[in-house]
């Protein structure tokens, strides 16, 4: 192997800014795409356990539609199809006069790619509620808004925590995927530096490393939210 | 807007159905290496080898933090300068599809494997078994009914995120889309119909996966 290393073109300007915005970048659409996410994919969720059949098949057919496209192809659809589909002053605003179209398309792309998997998981943790509470929620004479508010989704939540974690950490690795429209987030920085300066190895490895330290610091964040939150006589229940 | 015109499909469909193939041999190569891989992966992680055991977690846990994406450029990056002479693209990517997949199929191989009761493992060596024999024999035959819906949900996964050889280029069934799309200015059309194309083949593997293990979920 024939390579000449030069760690520090990492510490060096405009090198260590350029890996530093990115990272900014990739923090920024990936925490938002997850809010989204979180939102979105609850609402699904619950519509999905709702007793009649037509909700639930609308939140089935949301799933379907989010999980069986590529998320690369569904970036594209926001970005390229959906402005010219729009009423043509609304495809206009989009393209002409919305600042970074491509930053806030990654966000909603990202984010509602991830409220399926979302969806699934809150709709499992709420039937994995035993049922006895949703009907003493109901002979308290709660009404359904109610009995998910205050009965269902606060128990749900705690079941799903653990399988949340690992779709909280996909959402940071899949917002890599932003750069294929021209956001420079963390992964498209490191290719820039690579292609600069033709230091790949370490261009990287730095973006290697800070990719491994979310994924801990999301992992120990997740943990220590589930070890707040759980409740005594559901602990391991999970599943 | 002008009108739609999904003639361009039609156009470029022979381009497009390489395209495709190319995706679908991709996926296969992929979710075979990855399959053999991880599971060499997984009965190491499971062994009683500290070290090598270590070594296997992480592996695992280093792929599965880091974003496809970046393991793409990676692997186009470095194949070439291990080997010292230039490879093509399909050849840096398949090494890193493969080796990629072997950490989310090991994943799927350990719950697999961990899911048999250890009666099973000391009935085995009780009958004069050795190691992999049981594994072989007794183990894996049973793991596997129910992995195999997981493998096939994972074969989805992988044959979607094939499209991400779009990034170096590769034509793929993605890439192919992409370029009829920007060469005809069809991008309407031609997204649509890739993302009708994506959205059938995908419907049809989980639906399997689904059907499969409702059939052999008492087992």
């Amino acid at each position: 192997m024939n390579y000449s290393w030069n760690w520090s073109i990492l510490i060096q300007p405009p090198y260590l800014g350029w890996l530093a915005s990115g990272l900014e970048l990739t923090l920024v659409i990936s925490i938002s795409a997850w809010i989204l996410a979180l939102i979105a994919g609850t609402l699904v969720g619950v519509v999905g356990t709702l007793p009649h059949r037509i909700p639930r098949m609308l939140a089935a057919t949301y799933v379907d539609m989010f999980r069986n496209i590529p998320l690369l192809l569904q970036l594209f659809l926001w970005f390229f199809v959906v402005p010219e589909l729009l009423p043509s002053r609304w495809g206009f605003w989009l393209k002409r006069d919305l600042p970074f179209p491509e930053l806030w398309t990654s966000m909603l792309a990202l984010g509602l790619f991830t409220s399926a998997r979302v969806a699934v998981q809150v709709g499992s943790g709420i039937t994995a509620v035993s049922s006895g509470q949703r009907m003493a929620a109901v002979a308290s004479g709660m009404s359904p808004a109610q009995t998910y508010r205050l009965v269902l989704l606060p128990q749900a939540f705690r079941i799903v925590l653990p399988p949340l974690t690992s779709d909280f950490l996909t959402v940071f690795k899949n917002s890599a995927l932003a750069l294929t429209i021209g956001v420079f987030e963390l992964t498209a920085q490191s290719r820039q530096i690579e292609s600069f300066t033709f230091q790949g190895f370490e261009a990287f490895t730095a973006a290697t490393i800070v990719y491994l330290v979310i994924a801990l610091l999301v992992t120990f964040f997740m943990r220590t939210l589930e070890r707040r939150v759980a409740l005594p006589d559901t602990m391991g229940a999970a599943s | 807007m002008t009108g739609l015109d999904f003639g361009v499909i039609q156009r470029a469909l022979p381009f497009l159905l390489e395209g495709l193939a190319l995706s679908f041999f991709l996926t296969a190569v992929a979710m075979l290496g990855g399959v053999i891989l991880g599971l060499g992966l997984a009965v190491i992680r499971l062994s009683r080898w500290k070290a090598l055991s270590i070594l296997a977690a992480g592996y695992v846990n280093g792929f599965r933090a880091i974003p496809l994406v970046l393991v793409i450029f990676w692997f186009y990056f470095l194949v070439p300068l291990a080997l010292g002479r230039s490879v093509s693209a399909l050849q840096s990517v398949v090494i890193a599809f493969v080796l990629f997949e072997a950490a989310y199929y090991s994943e799927i191989f350990r719950a697999g494997l961990q899911s048999i009761r250890p009666g099973q493992w000391q009935a085995a060596y009780a009958c004069g078994l050795g190691y992999f024999q049981t594994l072989r024999l007794v183990v894996l035959p049973q793991a596997l009914r129910n992995m195999l819906p997981l493998m096939i949900t994972q074969a989805v996964v992988l044959f979607q995120d094939t499209s991400l050889v779009y990034v170096i280029s590769l034509r793929d069934f993605m890439t192919s889309a992409s370029i009829v799309a920007n060469r005809d200015n069809r991008l309407i059309e031609t997204y649509l119909f890739a993302a009708l194309v994506y959205f059938v083949i995908c419907s049809i593997g989980a639906a399997s996966a689904s059907r499969l293990s409702a059939r052999w979920r008492p087992a």
